[in-house]
């Protein structure tokens, strides 16, 4: 069997690049190590009857080209919403924000009415930056360096781009860029709980803290989704994340792409400077004149091949290429749903998100800890309830609890070990008891995933989520490295396509159909 | 005053934005939430619980039962076995259609009959003659549509009838938690789904039971909002919305044959004699001139539109029902009648009347949408049949 491209690796930009690869008529073949394809965006039944969203937990940036190109709805792509968060505070009250904007300004002007209104005018500003941003999701990050005809034209109209934003808004935006997320929430509003909770997304997934310059773009990363129509909002995916990979993976397969799990890529195997095929673990080599890794920058140039086939600088770029994972997750079987002091017994708050952010200078304490290699102890937590909204998620009348936590750093003093992880589960689980006492006796099942975990399961370097830190010197031209963001390797028909290139991660696939468009222009179809 | 439906002691409490709609003369919740959209994902994920009592329901029976309706009505009753459910429509003697609704043979010589429109008037009129006793029940019946993937499972909780055994468009007579009801397998949403008939008195217990034994399954109450959505994914036509009915029509432009509809399949052609019969027969053979069909909006075309204001498309969250025209090659072919966002196919969706010969599906149409006031055209493409049609609404 001969196929015209392989891919390494089944995680959900590899799997949106052989639905492309496919569709354009090419015979293509994904390789995935573990029995399910999906990488981080994977469902698991953890507990008898229990399924969680193991890692990847909500969806938003998904391209809504993706959806239409791939006809993702018909093969099963069901978002569901996840219309609130709520965040417990400390002196027993709570902030909310609702699906019904009236009722959310009156909240939120419950604590601070200048902050009511200024969050109409940050909404606004937020999606003229993410405007702004957007072209360039879309988009080939050109070589500033190269004089290449294609690379000039990219960078002209980049140019062109930015001098159409305007004054103000390029000014934002430049803001945006270089803030930390504390600092630019600083300018617009007062009531702390607010910022500290905005400032949250800006923090998710990279080792920073709220206060470190830099957050803020990742912070408009997650504003991203909500101006396209497809969403407007984070959601969650019928039968957990690892649906959208098997929602990805049928539409792969009805083009015609084969998928294979159970089967490790060991080797990308080359011959004079050029791509021959791939060899398994189990011994066996597959041929093709087109391999494209979906795996992470470190395991794509200096696993997969052999860094001697690449030149030193970028051996050396990828090598100081940031990973640092940051975050965990807690996975939680319920006997009964959790009941918050703040808002009692059941009610709708429980649909949407909890947010553990109750200040900004929690926020950084905890941020504070990992800097110097410790895990949080009173950590930032994103807690949801998929079996609210997804009865199928556990058993009838029990709940699955889905807690992402910041900050576990990968490099623990002294290493992570079982007991360490276990203290660190029992410090998500206190700081869930601070706010909803009777969540230690509804708990049936604990499952704590640290980033070592994160890295020995999915295979993402040093647990990163998005395959490599999404900070600003690692971003759009420089994403992998310096010369090397436009898919390609110095391999001649070796390419790359997770989230470790442009514009990186989340459930966004924009890496996957990127790296295949190229492909596919480089081949003349 | 509007009148209240048996299940009004439930349904009011739960309407937080006091969004409610008119329908034939009650007052139902147009969403119970402040933003319908979890309304309209348990339909497509969970279930659904509608308040359809304000259908207006009739029992005819008697000897000339079926020969009545038979009469009267597009399909042919003649085959509708005991325990059976029919879609059908009904015609004026132009072959223009009066109304629409469900007839449901409860036994030999009774069936039950659910329309859009008051129908007693019209019935009698059709039964002249005849050895046939009509009794509107409207009143006396309340009437739920639990609609979504989990209907069943909630439903089989709290019943000893098999569920599993009861086929699409059937109903079986059984009680719910010892309420008697009739559950058949019906609804308006294009999903797996069942609608309770129960003796308005019984009403309130029954919603009890169904929210009881539904909660960990999802069970939501919806509005006629959510409804909108999912019909429109199934691509059914709505009385008054779609097209009117031929006793209201002002003017002949007004009416709309079966065919016309795009409902060819309820029109037996082999049947005794009926309503319309002859002028449908003519149809049939020279072509309608019109059909009803979807339209799937060009994303990139309406992302275009919206872009040369500087805006992302804009999407209506809530269905829309005015009558928009649709073009080809410049010249107004037709008018689209609802339309939507669909959350779940994320398509903008609309159902829409086509003249001949522009309703083949594939056919490449323009539709009039309004951006930043000004009236533009999107590019559309014609889709026969509905847009969502799941394995589990049949199997």
């Amino acid at each position: 069997m001969t196929y015209d491209a392989i891919l390494v690796g089944g995680g959900h930009n590899a799997l949106v690049a052989a639905a492309y690869l496919a569709r354009a008529g090419r015979k293509t073949l994904v390789l995935e190590r573990r029995p399910l394809v999906g990488g981080a965006a994977v469902t698991e039944e953890v507990f008898p009857g229990f399924k969680f969203s193991v890692f990847s937990y909500v969806v938003s940036l998904l391209r809504p080209e993706i959806i239409r190109d791939l006809d993702l709805p018909r093969h099963g792509l069901q978002i569901l919403p996840l219309e609130s968060t709520v965040v417990p505070l400390d002196n027993g009250d709570y902030l909310g924000s609702w699906a019904d904007p009236d009722l959310s300004r009156r909240e939120l002007a419950r604590h601070s009415a200048r902050d009511a209104e200024a969050a109409t005018l940050f909404g606004r500003l937020m999606h003229h930056m993410a405007m702004a941003v957007k072209p360039i999701l879309g988009m080939v990050p050109p070589d500033p360096a190269s004089l290449a005809p294609s690379d000039l034209r990219g960078l002209l109209s980049l140019g062109g781009h930015f001098r159409s934003l305007g004054s103000e808004r390029f000014h934002a935006l430049h803001k945006l860029m270089t803030m930390s997320s504390a600092d630019y929430l600083d300018e617009w509003f007062e009531f702390d709980p607010l910022k500290a909770t905005k400032s949250a997304s800006g923090i998710i997934g990279t080792f920073l803290g709220p206060r470190s310059p830099g957050s803020a773009y990742v912070l408009l990363h997650h504003y991203m989704g909500e101006i396209d129509g497809a969403f407007r909002a984070w959601g969650f995916q019928k039968g957990g994340t690892g649906a959208i990979s098997e929602t990805i993976a049928r539409a792969a397969r009805s083009f015609g792409a084969e998928i294979r799990t159970g089967a490790a890529v060991e080797k990308v195997l080359t011959k004079g400077g050029r791509v021959t095929g791939v060899a398994l673990g189990s011994g066996e080599e597959i041929a093709a004149p087109v391999v494209v890794s979906g795996l992470d920058p470190r395991r794509t140039f200096l696993e997969l091949v052999d860094p001697k086939e690449l030149p030193g600088e970028l051996v050396d770029a990828i090598g100081k290429f940031k990973f640092r994972g940051s975050s965990g997750k807690v996975n939680l079987a319920l006997s009964e749903l959790p009941n918050f002091t703040c808002l009692p017994g059941f009610g709708p708050h429980l649909r949407g998100a909890m947010s553990i952010s109750p200040s900004m200078d929690y926020l950084e304490r905890a941020y504070d800890d990992a800097k110097y290699g410790e895990f949080s102890r009173n950590p930032y937590m994103d807690i949801v309830i998929p079996s609210l909204i997804d009865p199928g998620m556990a058993p009838p009348g029990k709940h699955v609890m889905s807690v992402f936590v910041q900050y576990a750093p990968y490099a623990l003093n002294g290493g992570w070990t079982d007991a360490k992880r276990e203290a660190f589960g029992d410090a998500v689980v206190d700081t869930i008891a601070r706010y909803a006492p009777n969540i230690k006796s509804a708990i049936l099942g604990r499952q704590v995933l640290v980033p070592p975990d994160i890295e020995r399961i999915t295979g993402l370097s040093e647990g990163n989520i998005f395959a490599g830190e999404l900070a600003l010197h690692q971003l759009f031209f420089f994403r992998p490295a310096p010369g090397w963001a436009r898919y390609r390797t110095p391999v001649k028909g070796y390419w790359q396509c997770g989230a470790g290139t442009h514009p990186g991660g989340g459930i966004m696939g924009a890496s996957g159909r990127l790296a295949a468009l190229e492909i596919l222009k480089e081949a003349g179809a | 005053m509007l009148r209240t439906t048996p299940f009004h002691p439930r349904t009011a409490p739960l309407v937080q934005g006091q969004a409610w709609r008119r329908w034939a003369g009650y007052s139902v919740a147009s969403a119970y939430e402040l933003v319908h959209d979890r309304e309209y994902a348990a339909v497509r994920n969970a279930a659904a619980l509608f308040d359809v009592s304000p259908l207006h329901k009739y029992l005819i029976s008697g000897r000339d039962a079926a020969r009545l309706l038979d009469r009267m009505v597009t399909r042919d009753l003649t085959k509708c076995a005991v325990g059976q459910v029919m879609y059908t429509p009904w015609c004026d003697a132009r072959g223009k259609v009066v109304d629409d609704g469900t007839i449901s043979r409860l036994s030999d010589r009774v069936f039950r009959l659910t329309s859009a429109e008051p129908n007693l008037r019209w019935l009698s009129m059709n039964g002249a003659g005849m050895e046939v006793a009509i009794e509107e029940v409207s009143e006396r019946l309340g009437a739920l549509a639990l609609q979504g993937p989990l209907s069943r499972t909630i439903l089989q909780q709290l019943t000893p009838a098999d569920l599993g055994a009861l086929k699409y468009f059937r109903f079986i007579e059984t009680t719910l938690r010892d309420i008697p009801v009739a559950i058949s397998r019906t609804g308006y949403t294009g999903d797996l789904g069942y609608e309770i008939w129960v003796d308005a008195a019984r009403a309130v217990p029954l919603w009890d039971a169904l929210v009881e034994a539904g909660m960990p399954y999802g069970i939501t109450p919806a509005g006629i909002w959510a409804l909108d959505l999912a019909r429109i994914e199934a691509g059914l036509v709505m009385l008054d919305v779609d097209y009117h009915s031929a006793h209201h029509a002002l003017i002949e432009a007004q009416t709309s044959s079966p065919l016309e509809l795009s409902l060819d399949w309820t029109v037996s052609w082999t049947k005794g004699p009926f309503n319309g019969q002859r002028p449908l027969r003519a149809e049939k053979a020279r072509g309608p001139a019109w059909r009803f069909v979807g339209l799937a909006v060009d994303w990139g075309s309406l992302e275009g539109l919206y872009g040369e204001v500087g805006l992302p498309p804009q999407l209506p969250t809530v269905a829309w029902r005015t009558s928009t025209p649709v073009y080809k090659d410049g010249r107004q072919i037709g008018y689209a009648s609802s339309g939507c966002w669909s959350p779940l196919l994320k398509q903008y969706l609309a159902l829409a009347h086509l003249q001949a010969p522009h309703f083949g599906a594939g056919t490449s149409v323009e539709m009039e949408v309004t951006v930043e006031h000004r009236r533009r055209r999107a590019r559309a493409t014609v889709h026969a049949g509905p847009f969502f049609d799941p394995e589990r609404k049949r199997t």
